[in-house]
């Protein structure tokens, strides 16, 4: 399992994941090369999973973003997924999560703009299956996004 | 800012890996290496690629449970809409605080270890910030992070 090093690279690498093995083995006091196996052997070991670059869709012209809280009409058997499927080849979908709770499916949608987003929601969202309720939260903006575990 | 259809594919391919390096990059889509370099800091610089995201295993780092919470102000106008933000981004196990308009005000993001540890963050620090009226929680089962309009031909 993890030790207090593991963490310390991980909190160092969540806040900065290009940090060059020199630097990151300085913050956490180990050499180049115990930093750089520790990395790797939790590489290995599926802790991280890569990374990616984050999207910015509000530069690229999509200024209208949505979280549709959908419920779902459960007294069909394939409700569920034949909900997804369909919501998955929406493009202006970016994230879909599924929940125990008051709402089964929460979809985040971007938009260039409101009669952009009028007309996703029309056409594209009110043709997906067996919603029983939908409810829309316009985001106005974002106070933190970091996504980061607090390890 | 203007896209052509490499510099969407090129943002495509970050997105899958952010640690391919220019010269992959331009292997992929048939670009040199010092035009797929150009191209990505043109990207970088234009605010397209904000940041580079560390991907974790969550579980496996013993965080199993997480849950989307909708917070709505109880006493509206007397809370500085400052101060909760500034109390809520506090807290570590709240990783995304989002405002928005509708059923309710905010939109929170909340790791724990299991039920039981975030039960003890909603009370204790999440319902003892001020102005906290309804809260709703729903635990998150399953997610998926698409591409969104990267995905597919462009509209």
């Amino acid at each position: 399992m993890l030790d207090d090093h593991d963490r310390r690279i991980l909190r160092q690498l969540q806040a900065e994941p290009t940090l060059k093995a020199a630097e990151l083995a300085e913050r956490v006091g180990l050499s180049a090369q115990q930093a750089w196996r520790r990395v790797e052997r939790m590489e290995r070991e599926g802790v991280i999973r890569g990374q990616e670059a984050m999207i910015d869709w509000e530069a690229l012209g999509f200024a209208v973003r949505v979280s549709l809280r959908i419920t779902l009409d459960k007294t069909l058997p394939r409700a569920f997924d034949e909900f997804l499927e369909a919501a998955r080849a929406v493009r202006e979908v970016t994230e879909i999560q599924t929940f125990l709770g008051r709402v089964d499916v929460r979809l985040e949608v971007i938009a260039r703009d409101m009669g952009h987003w009028t007309g996703i929601y029309r056409e594209k969202i009110m043709a997906l299956p067996h919603i029983a309720d939908i409810e829309a939260l316009m985001h106005v903006s974002r106070i933190k996004v970091q996504e980061a575990l607090p390890v | 800012m203007n896209l052509d259809e490499l510099d969407w594919e090129i943002l495509k391919a970050l997105q899958a890996d952010g640690r391919l390096s220019a010269g992959a990059v331009g292997r992929r889509l048939g670009l040199s290496q010092p035009a797929a370099w150009r191209r990505i800091r043109r990207l970088r610089e234009a605010g397209a690629i904000s940041g580079q995201r560390l991907r974790l295993d969550a579980e496996k780092l013993g965080f199993g449970v997480t849950v989307f919470l909708g917070v709505k102000l109880a006493t509206k106008g007397q809370v500085s809409l400052e101060d909760f933000e500034r109390a809520v981004s506090a807290i570590p196990e709240v990783q995304t605080v989002e405002h928005v308009l509708g059923l309710y005000d905010y939109r929170l993001r909340v790791t724990a270890r299991d039920l039981a540890d975030f039960e003890r963050v909603l009370r204790r620090r999440i319902m003892a910030l001020p102005g906290v009226g309804n809260v709703e929680a729903n635990v998150l089962l399953t997610e998926e992070r698409r591409p969104g309009p990267l995905g597919g031909p462009l509209g």
